[in-house]
């Protein structure tokens, strides 16, 4: 009898190992490297994933988070040696040379085969006509102003154009008590400041860095900035440091009122509230060269997405894509970074919510998102390059004319 | 067919157990150090390296392309510069605040608390001390202003935004955060020397700075020599430091090797030529090990 009975529990053991065995073997384990997981609030994103995964029982996804230069890191060095996340997070600036190693899917016959309805995401990155990536979240680099320190200056009307916005940042200047009209973080650890304080202006007045698919730093609205930016330093209105400043070092002057105005990301709202509570700003859209009437281009960032090459999952890698870009998740998703949908039905809640969001809102859909850098080759080196011959002609060393001459030589052996 | 002895095989045990107390650490030796170190060197010859699966032969392109590249004799000789003077400096505070602190005219509680103090900028790692400096050089920084209040200076200095401060701004913050590790060492080397000799050169009239060139320094050499040659190999490669005060800038001005190779990987993604540029580094260390070592067999 007792032979029996533990006969029986051993074959009953083994039929649950079994199914259990063939279940787990049936289940499919995605990785998704990021590094959205820390910018969000603690959880968020393991939460989608969790819903993700109730949806879809037979995928599990493993998220691998860092911070933004470590996931790049990672993800360069994961290109190289075929060895990256299925599903990626990607930054616009390095999708060409991720394309150009052949390490990122061409998503357009996975959207062919599912039936992917294009006409609902806002933008698709393409590079040589293969869709890379997805612009899941963006984040809109609006002019912020410091309303308490404009207002104490006698600025009564925000500025709309650059002359106006020259002479603002004059009136707020006042260097014996360490107070600016402007910041400009050029810091060359991290270049991103030509894409967002420099080449914004360029973008605000419908204008364009680019001629034909190749560069045109030569062209008048490069030209043009560079002087406006000379300008600015020759008045005296940018906080000192330039060449070192970094976008955070700028972050904190504006919190702590020493700069009257900034070019920002609007992620940065909760933390500037948070910093200082009392601090009255809001957001306008960039100036524009006089007499411009036209649509405003407004710089941005993206939280891209992507898949793998190297994936041998890359149905399965789809499948959370398409999720991450459906119309709820991306709304979810996008309210809890504070950012612009991917998906142009979803409505991120802030922006009831919220008045400065609301206001950015209303810039963002009377103007249009403009990142002439995405999907360009080496982009980060190219805006260091940038950020490099800038330096000199601030320090004096060459006119906007030869800078502008420097850079495009520079930039010609990219492409 | 003959069978092996239980001699020969205890001698043979003799000969090879070294060798297997050797091996768990020559194994992590060689996947740790010498497999990389080897695949750097691969790449450094190889066209379109670690990016592509396909790479060819380049011969010395890589090399060359460096070598012709104006940045990188800029970076070595802002390297020389920055390793030079830390070392000196790092050499000539840590000697004096070891006397200090080995002096018998300063309380015995006043130089534990400032052996505390001395010793604090070694307790920080490289990016606290680059946060620090970097507000301290802020141009709106407590050394402007005190500069600008004793009338020094009469305008505020952008100490690491300005070419001609940048390269002096890093190397100071470099020479503060270390010059503990001879400070200590030579404390240490101090304290051994034989009280007689002081006394004999006391009774021989000896003056104070007779007694520090002529018993002390020579006394401390080869602590000063080992210590020199393993700070110029350490301060060489420096890169957290310069890379979060100045990112390598204004322009060139503060562009070392370690900074100039990683912007070659990271930024350039150009890994074959920044493997080259690393190669260099590695050759030039190869020669001051080389030298350390000669001089440790010397002693």
């Amino acid at each position: 009898m007792k032979t029996n009975k533990a006969m029986t529990l051993l074959k009953g053991a083994t039929a649950i190992w079994l199914l259990s065995a063939t279940g787990a073997l049936a289940q499919t384990t995605l990785e998704f490297s990021q590094w959205w997981e820390p910018e969000l609030p603690k959880g968020s994103l393991r939460a989608i994933m969790d819903d993700f995964e109730k949806e879809n029982p037979d995928i599990k996804v493993t998220l691998i988070s860092g911070p933004y230069a470590t996931t790049r890191d990672q993800i360069a060095i994961g290109a190289a040696s075929g060895t990256m996340s299925d599903v990626v997070g990607l930054d616009g600036a390095w999708v060409n040379s991720l394309s150009a190693q052949d390490a990122i899917a061409d998503m357009n016959s996975l959207m062919d085969s599912s039936g992917f309805d294009k006409s609902q995401v806002a933008d698709i990155i393409k590079i040589d006509g293969k869709a890379v990536m997805f612009p899941v979240a963006s984040f809109v680099y609006p002019l912020f102003v410091n309303l308490d320190f404009a207002k104490e200056a006698g600025v009564t009307e925000l500025p709309s154009t650059r002359p106006e916005f020259l002479e603002a940042a004059k009136k707020m200047t006042k260097p014996d008590e360490n107070k600016y009209g402007w910041a400009l973080p050029l810091s060359l650890q991290s270049p991103s400041s030509v894409l967002n304080d420099m080449m914004s202006w360029v973008w605000a007045s419908g204008e364009s860095m680019m001629a034909d698919g190749k560069p045109a730093l030569e062209g008048a609205p490069v030209v043009d900035m560079l002087t406006f930016i000379k300008e600015l330093n020759d008045a005296g209105v940018i906080s000192p440091g330039i060449a070192s400043k970094t976008e955070q070092e700028k972050v904190e002057e504006f919190v702590n009122g020493r700069i009257g105005m900034m070019v920002d990301t609007l992620a940065h709202v909760n933390l500037i509230r948070e910093r200082n509570p009392d601090l009255n700003f809001d957001v306008i859209p960039m100036p524009v060269v006089e007499g411009y009437e036209g649509k405003r281009g407004m710089a941005y960032a993206s939280w891209g997405i992507g898949i793998s090459e190297s994936s041998e999952h890359k149905d399965e890698a789809w499948k959370l894509v398409q999720y991450m870009m459906s119309t709820d998740v991306n709304a979810r998703l996008v309210s809890l970074a504070n950012a612009f949908p991917g998906n142009v039905n979803a409505k991120p809640d802030f922006v009831t919510s919220d008045k400065v969001f609301a206001k950015a809102f209303e810039i963002f859909q009377a103007g249009y998102l403009a990142n002439e850098f995405t999907g360009l080759p080496e982009a980060v080196d190219l805006m260091r390059q940038f950020d490099v011959e800038t330096q000199k002609m601030l320090e004096d060393q060459q006119t906007p004319e030869e800078t502008a001459t420097a850079a495009q030589a520079k930039w010609m052996e990219k492409f | 067919m003959t069978a092996r002895g239980p001699k020969a095989n205890y001698k043979l045990g003799r000969k090879v157990a070294p060798y297997l107390y050797l091996s768990p650490s020559l194994l992590v030796v060689g996947l740790l150090m010498l497999l990389p170190m080897g695949m750097v060197i691969t790449y450094s010859f190889q066209e379109s390296a670690v990016l592509r699966p396909d790479t060819s032969f380049a011969g010395f392109k890589h090399y060359q392309a460096i070598f012709g590249d104006e940045v990188f004799w800029a970076s070595l000789w802002h390297t020389l510069y920055f390793t030079i003077a830390s070392v000196i400096a790092h050499m000539t505070i840590g000697l004096a605040f070891a006397l200090m602190l080995n002096s018998d005219r300063i309380s015995p509680i006043l130089r534990s608390i400032l052996r505390v103090l001395y010793i604090l900028p070694w307790l920080f790692t490289q990016v606290i001390i680059a946060v620090i400096w970097r507000l301290i050089l802020d141009p709106n920084g407590v050394v402007n202003a005190m500069l600008i209040d004793l009338g020094i200076i009469g305008s505020k200095i952008e100490w690491f935004s300005s070419v001609e401060t940048a390269l002096h701004a890093v190397t100071f913050a470099n020479i503060w955060a270390g010059y503990p590790l001879f400070m200590v060492s030579l404390l240490a080397g101090l304290q051994g020397i034989p009280k007689d000799l002081y006394e004999a050169a006391d009774i021989d009239g000896a003056t104070g700075p007779q007694k520090l060139f002529f018993i002390t320094i020579p006394q401390l050499m080869p602590i000063i020599v080992s210590i020199s040659l393993l700070d110029f190999i350490w301060t060489m490669q420096v890169f957290p430091l310069i890379w979060l005060t100045t990112g390598g800038g204004p322009i060139y001005a503060t562009e070392v090797l370690s900074t100039y190779t990683y912007k070659l990987a990271f930024s350039q993604y150009n890994l074959a030529q920044a493997s080259a540029s690393a190669v260099t580094i590695l050759l030039i260390s190869i020669g001051l090990t080389l030298f350390y070592i000669r001089h440790q067999k010397a002693r």
